[in-house]
């Protein structure tokens, strides 16, 4: 057995593939591909698929990881370039690499996002950094999602302004990703006074546990 | 109009604010597109289904269609579905027009737009795409410089409720005379000729092609039909169906959709058409004659299709997979060709008989589906009417071999409604179902379980019950009483239809044109998507009968006399009337006909397509052969030709 940890990007009409969606897309890729993807055993085989942490609809990404467990070793080459043939529109190939077989799942290695975000606000750029000290200053911000409260305010690891042009503000955000302590870059932006709906979200940067030390 | 610059920045902000945006992208794997300014290309064809993106995309016919238009040069193929209500409104208020996937055209800037309608239930959202496209929705109202508007599919086999609305119906198979339409159009643009009217005369000359414009409808006081007649010499008194002579190459290179969609599968169709002669199935009189693929392309197809797909799951469709003739060497091969690769194989349309888990048996080292039978009516009696002859025995048989091989549910099928059909035959379906899962029970205990979808018949056209009345709703809500009350406990579950529903498919199935008034009139009163439970407006479709001044009850429930003329009676499907009164009148004494592979019933298929058989291979079709004439003896068939007479 061979785990491939993959990175990839989404772009396109993909953003608009969800979790599950994607998680198909993997399985039809490999068998495109023709590379022994690993079933795991029982009544209803499922393929060994494992999405590093859902990307939410409408978001693009150049840093999303999937693993995938082949039956056989393949050489990494020889896998990337069947990969390569087989991805469809919308995904690009990034890295292909080993991982460790039996290694932690890797939704449980990750720990923070980071988000590009492209907000559109008729702020100055001053005023906007002015609402971003803010935000990092308060010791709490209070927000409600699916009628529950929660603070937002231990979830944002970092936040600052990169550029400013007609488009709008640039922001550039560190959000905790863990497991029942995720921070969602909307919120981020509704807290900063600014339309969720009206910004542009790309998640450039995932970080697993192996890579950080905390 | 927008341009698809403008559409696609607007649907940039727009789409993460609805429901399944992935319905509305376009970009999917083998998705085709060409570029608009090349100018080898010369028409321009939207492929259609009028109902949303997960429905369509599952829809074959549409898919094939697309594949035999983009494999020509000078023409280039999209698609276009039905936006949600969410989506609807969102377009409505910002102004984008319907527009295509792949290049986000609007639907106006196409020469030609092919709507798939398989089913009554999608006329109101014809409707409604047209006006989302913003066309004009009659055909009256439409120029030479919109989008020729043709329709095809099953329903359409009875045009007349939709034929204000359609410039002209396929009636039969597309492959083949989609070609021509669209050759037909090339042609008449070629020649600068731009009269709509001449347009439609060179088209109602194909072999297949019906312009119910260039036809008047002739009524009875009664409000039956007296005559449908040409009103131009182009136009052939009868349009007789498109065939083709033998099953095309099949379909490989199938979209792969982003998001879910109903039937997320490859398809293959392994036969077309089927012998059983049911006398309440359309499907099985309008698609003969039967043709069968070959079990070593059927195999290429699948090795084709997954290689360019990856999708897990297959189906080898048909109407009655277990006539096809290799079924067992074809079920064989392909459980033997796909062992442990983790593919799911599904065989529906299987007959009840202990063969059928015996094939299913040589699927097991795949994942292979459960067990659906199809008895349509619970007693002997009963299935003789319907001329589906099985025997109570030998559907307990086959029950308890599916249980005892370790399959813990059973799904099967009934219809209530059946001519002469009393409440006793409806308890009969009750029993019968307890009947099974007391086999269920033997061998599996609790485990076992039976899950009957009880739906409604609706006497359909071309079928030997054209002349059955419906039950009325009161009948229908009494039976399905009968069901709910009784038809109940531990490992039993029954499905049913919304009996308001089946009055709609009831009324368009053997309705005339005086119809699309009653269409425009319900539309406008906000029907459409009549086919989900949560948009179906019976209201709006009572009051707009209302304002029509036509009876529901009159498409419905009124006897047919057996010299009545239909509205579709210049709808020639090859079966002679003549068969079809025969077997209505023989449905009335009990008398069955046994599968036409065992012997000849002279259905019509023959003696219209002589021609046709003489020059197709023996086993491409299931009908006798027929020799050429010199090689014949004496023989009494006409040598008709599949040519319509102008």
């Amino acid at each position: 057995m061979q785990r491939l940890r993959i990175t990839f990007s989404k772009t396109a009409a993909m953003k608009f593939s969800g979790h599950l969606d994607l998680h198909k897309t993997w399985e039809r890729t490999l068998r495109r591909a023709r590379l022994p993807l690993a079933y795991s055993e029982g009544f209803n085989p499922h393929p060994k698929i494992q999405l590093a942490a859902a990307l939410p609809l409408g978001f693009t990404s150049d840093c999303e990881i999937v693993d995938i467990w082949l039956e056989t070793s393949q050489p990494l080459a020889n896998a990337r370039a069947a990969l390569e043939r087989a991805v469809p529109p919308g995904i690009t190939l990034i890295e292909v690499a080993e991982a460790i077989e039996g290694g932690p799942a890797l939704q449980t290695q990750v720990v923070a996002a980071e988000y590009r975000v492209l907000v559109s606000t008729d702020l100055n750029p001053e005023a906007m950094d002015e609402r971003i000290a803010a935000l990092l200053a308060a010791p709490e911000i209070k927000r409600v999602r699916r009628n529950k409260e929660y603070d937002l305010r231990p979830l944002i690891e970092s936040l600052a302004r990169t550029e400013s042009d007609a488009l709008g503000h640039t922001l550039l955000m560190r959000l905790t990703a863990r497991e029942g302590a995720t921070g969602r870059p909307e919120e981020v932006v509704e807290a900063l006074g600014a339309e969720a709906a009206k910004a542009a979200f790309h998640r450039q940067k995932l970080f697993l546990a192996e890579t950080v030390a905390r | 109009m927008l341009t698809p610059e403008q559409i696609e920045n607007k649907l940039e902000r727009l789409l993460p604010t609805v429901e399944k945006p992935g319905r509305y992208t376009g970009g999917e794997l083998n998705s085709i597109v060409k570029d608009w300014g090349d100018p080898q290309i010369k028409t321009r064809v939207c492929v259609a289904f009028p109902d949303i993106y997960d429905l369509g995309m599952s829809n074959l016919g549409v898919g094939i269609l697309y594949d035999i238009l983009n494999q020509r040069p000078d023409t280039l193929a999209e698609r276009a579905y039905c936006p949600w209500s969410d989506m609807e409104a969102v377009m409505r208020r910002e102004g984008i027009p319907l527009y295509s996937l792949e290049t986000k055209h609007p639907l106006s800037a196409f020469d030609v737009i092919g709507i798939s309608l398989p089913y009554e239930q999608l006329y109101s959202n014809l409707l409604n795409f047209l006006d989302l496209a913003g066309l004009p929705l009659l055909t009256v109202d439409r120029g030479p410089d919109h989008p020729l508007i043709v329709a095809g599919g099953h329903a359409t086999y009875n045009p007349e409720p939709v034929a204000d609305f359609v410039d002209a119906f396929v009636i039969g198979e597309g492959e083949d005379v989609i070609v021509e339409i669209v050759t037909t159009y090339q042609k008449r643009k070629a020649e600068g000729s731009g009269d709509k009217l001449t347009l439609l005369k060179q088209l109602a000359k194909i072999w297949g092609v019906y312009v119910p414009a260039l036809y008047e409808v002739i009524y009875n006081e009664d409000g039956t039909i007296a005559a449908t007649t040409p009103t131009v010499p182009e136009a052939p008194a009868k349009v007789i169906k498109r065939i083709v002579p033998v099953m095309p190459p099949p379909l490989t290179k199938m979209i792969v959709p982003y998001i879910d969609t109903v039937h997320n599968r490859f398809p293959i169709e392994i036969m077309r058409g089927c012998t059983r002669g049911c006398r309440f199935c359309q499907a099985g009189m309008i698609t003969r004659p039967v043709r069968e693929r070959s079990v070593d392309q059927i195999l290429q197809a699948i090795e084709d299709g997954l290689a360019s797909t990856g999708f897990e799951e297959i189906a080898l469709l048909s109407l009655s997979s277990s006539d096809y003739d290799d079924i067992l060497e074809l079920v064989r091969r392909v459980g033997e060709k796909y062992a442990g690769k983790h593919l799911s194989i599904s065989v529906p349309s299987l007959r009840i008989e202990t063969a059928s888990v015996e094939l299913m048996e040589l699927l097991k080292d795949t994942k292979r589906g459960g067990f659906t039978f199809a008895p349509e009516a619970a007693t002997e009696k009963m299935r003789e009417i319907i001329n589906k002859a099985v025997p109570t025995q030998q559907v307990l048989d086959t029950a308890r071999e599916v249980y005892s091989r370790g399959w813990p549910t059973i799904k099967l099928y009934f219809m209530i409604g059946h001519p002469s059909e009393t409440l006793e035959d409806v308890q009969a379906i009750v029993d019968l179902c307890k009947a099974v899962l007391a086999e269920g029970r033997k061998v599996l205990g609790n485990k076992a379980n039976v899950t009957a979808g009880v739906s409604t018949f609706v006497p359909k056209p071309h079928t030997p019950f054209q002349w059955v009345s419906c039950d009325t709703i009161e009948q229908i809500i009494a039976k399905q009483s009968l069901l709910k009350r009784t038809l109940r406990g531990p490992g039993l579950k029954l499905n049913w239809n919304n009996p308001q529903e089946t009055q709609l498919e009831a009324w368009f199935s053997r309705g005339d044109r005086r119809l699309g008034r009653v269409l425009l009139e319900a539309w406008k009163r906000g029907a459409k998507f009549d086919a989900w439970q949560e948009h179906f407006k019976y209201d709006a479709w009572q009051e707009a009968f209302a304002v029509c001044g036509l009876d529901p009850q009159f498409y419905t429930h009124r006897p047919r006399l057996i010299d009545e003329t239909f509205p579709w009676d210049h709808i020639d499907i090859a079966l002679k009337k003549q068969f079809l009164t025969e077997d209505y009148l023989w449905s009335l004494r009990g008398q069955t006909r046994v599968d036409c592979r065992e012997r000849c019933f002279a259905c019509g298929i023959l003696p219209r397509f002589t021609k046709m058989r003489e020059q197709t291979p023996v086993e491409a079709w299931e009908c006798p052969e027929v020799k050429p004439k010199h090689l014949r003896g004496k023989q009494t068939v006409s040598l008709e030709l599949p040519v319509q007479s102008a």
